[in-house]
């Protein structure tokens, strides 16, 4: 009879850690880096490597030079590396790569507090410092399939897309299988719904961000042009499908219940499209997720439920 | 007088330092700061009028009506903004291409402002003199540190002059107003870790406690502030220029 114990709640514990789901995310983001390894060589490797081993080495380094507790375990920054090396292009140079992860860590990340408390996605402002400071990481590199095997610097379709000639487009299956100039790891669009797929089936992602997030980008295109191809290549070109995936689910910077993180998607979308339509950058994904981030408090605050029978005006 | 001469010259310098701790002027030190030449001069202008405009301010301090205080400032501000922009054309013609309409903006420079109505307005001519000097060499020593780091690892020069190897290592956005706000940001960040050791205070509050004019100002005002502040559920309180 005395072998009930004591203890105070919570007595029921979920067995989902930190490190698990970025290790989901890292599994999910695997196929898009084995693809982009294939479209564009050696050099993709590189960059992927580089970006991963710099983000672990400034996090390392930023909580030894504060004294707080190493949070490199919980592979974070690891992710965080990943996704921004995948949203580069092929010929941006190594140094850059490490200051990018360095400012990604440490200025977004660390300073404010570490995984939990930065106000935006890390990946994305890293992709927009390197965008805004060096000319390389704006532009694309053809794929090692076009131009005779070779990597040169060459327009990407959302920049075809601008001029409203349309020339030189890939075809609707190059673009689904990544065989396009642009960054190395959001080409391949079938690679990244793979990795979707399994993000949502584990339970990581909901599916709600990514598919409310392309799907305004698709409507509004389609209804500022008129025409359904538009519409498609605007869908699957530049980081779109990419960064709704794996940038606009991250936990830290998105709402947290449903109807704030669909209002967080259709932000997202509609700034991304007057970007890319009416702004004079050719991609505004990360943009968008930046400025959404930044929202992010705002919506949570108009999207949180209220207690039935609960006051209006949460005034004091 | 509590302080001594040597601490109200020192304190504009790194206790009180006008851009990183009061956060004051902050529109010059985020426009002039891509070159080090650049903030150099500005500096260099902005002390020469806060000095001058400290001394008549506190000489004429018994004369000028309280109610029309802050017109008289400005009217005083801007003839010695205006002195300063001759002598600068007529001596160096290159800092005044070089600042522009930042050199004629020094007339709302917060600091200059704010000097005249917290520190000369009460206090005599020596003692605002010595305050402006500090506070002079404050903005000019946190506007060099900006411009150092922006322009070394923004345009990969020194002074104007190419360094051989950071030039093709350059990160171009530091040079750009992006950039401004984010060396601003860090600089700040790293002002209040260093001073909150040396018996600073934790600014994360609005109160006296957390004000470092605290000392100079009657608390009757400031306190009606923090109610006022607390009623708009606002927890702090933003300088701008």
């Amino acid at each position: 009879m005395n072998k009930l114990t004591v203890s105070t709640s919570p007595h029921i514990q979920t067995k989902v850690t930190t490190s698990r789901i970025m290790a989901d995310v890292i599994i999910a983001l695997s196929l898009p880096a084995i693809a982009s390894v294939v479209l564009y060589g050696l050099p993709a490797l590189l960059i992927i490597v580089t970006c991963v081993g710099s983000a672990i080495i400034s996090e390392l380094l930023f909580n030894l030079a504060t004294k707080r507790q190493q949070t490199v375990g919980d592979l974070s920054a690891a992710v965080t590396g990943l996704i921004l090396a995948l949203s580069l292009p092929a010929d941006v140079k190594v140094w850059q790569c490490v200051v990018g992860s360095a400012f990604a860590i440490v200025v977004v990340k660390c300073l404010f507090g570490g995984l939990g408390h930065n106000f935006a996605n890390p990946a994305a402002t890293g992709r927009i410092f390197l965008f805004l400071a060096f000319a390389e990481a704006g532009g694309g590199v053809s794929t090692r399939f076009m131009n005779e095997a070779e990597l040169v610097t060459s327009a990407t379709p959302l920049e075809l897309l601008k001029t409203s000639t349309f020339e030189g487009l890939p075809s609707l299956l190059d673009m689904f299988l990544g065989n396009r100039a642009g960054a190395i790891g959001e080409g391949c669009i079938l690679a990244i719904l793979i990795g979707f797929v399994w993000l949502v089936a584990r339970r990581v992602i909901k599916w709600e961000t990514p598919v409310i997030y392309v799907g305004t980008v698709f409507l509004l295109s389609l209804i500022v042009k008129g025409d359904l191809e538009f519409a498609i290549y605007q869908v699957m070109a530049g980081g779109l499908v990419y960064a709704a995936v794996f940038m606009a689910t991250d936990y830290v910077t998105t709402p947290i219940n449903r109807a704030g993180r669909a209002v967080f998607a259709l932000g997202c979308g509609v700034i991304t499209v007057l970007i890319r339509l009416f702004g004079s950058y050719p991609g505004g994904v990360s943009f968008a997720i930046l400025i959404m981030n930044i929202l992010s408090p705002y919506i949570e605050r108009l999207c949180r439920r209220r207690p039935l029978g609960g006051v209006k005006n949460d005034k004091k | 007088m509590k302080n001594s001469k040597l601490m109200i010259l020192l304190r504009g310098i790194i206790m009180e330092n006008p851009v990183l701790i009061l956060v004051l002027g902050t529109c010059p030190t985020l426009a002039v700061t891509t070159s080090l030449k650049s903030a150099f001069y500005m500096g260099i202008a902005a002390t020469a009028v806060l000095v001058c405009s400290n001394a008549v301010i506190s000489a004429l301090r018994n004369i000028i009506p309280d109610t029309v205080r802050i017109p008289c400032y400005i009217v005083i501000i801007a003839s010695f903004v205006t002195v300063v922009q001759m002598l600068l054309e007529a001596h160096l013609p290159e800092a005044y291409e070089m600042l522009g309409v930042y050199l004629a903006l020094i007339v709302v420079n917060c600091i200059i402002l704010g000097r005249a109505e917290m520190y000369a307005r009460k206090n005599n001519v020596i003692n605002s003199i010595l305050d402006g000097i500090g506070m002079g060499l404050g903005f000019l020593l946190a506007l060099m540190l900006m411009a150092l780091i922006r322009e070394v690892l923004g345009a990969g020069s020194f002074w104007g002059y190419s360094i051989p190897f950071l030039e093709n290592y350059k990160i171009s956005v530091l040079a750009q107003a992006p950039g401004g706000f984010l060396v601003f940001g860090i600089l700040i960040a790293v002002m209040n870790k260093l001073t909150e050791k040396r018996g600073g205070v934790k600014r994360k509050s609005f109160s006296c406690d957390g004000c470092p004019s605290a000392h100079l100002c009657n608390k009757t005002s400031c306190n009606e502030l923090t109610e006022l502040a607390a009623n708009d559920g606002e927890g702090e309180v933003k300088a701008d220029d």
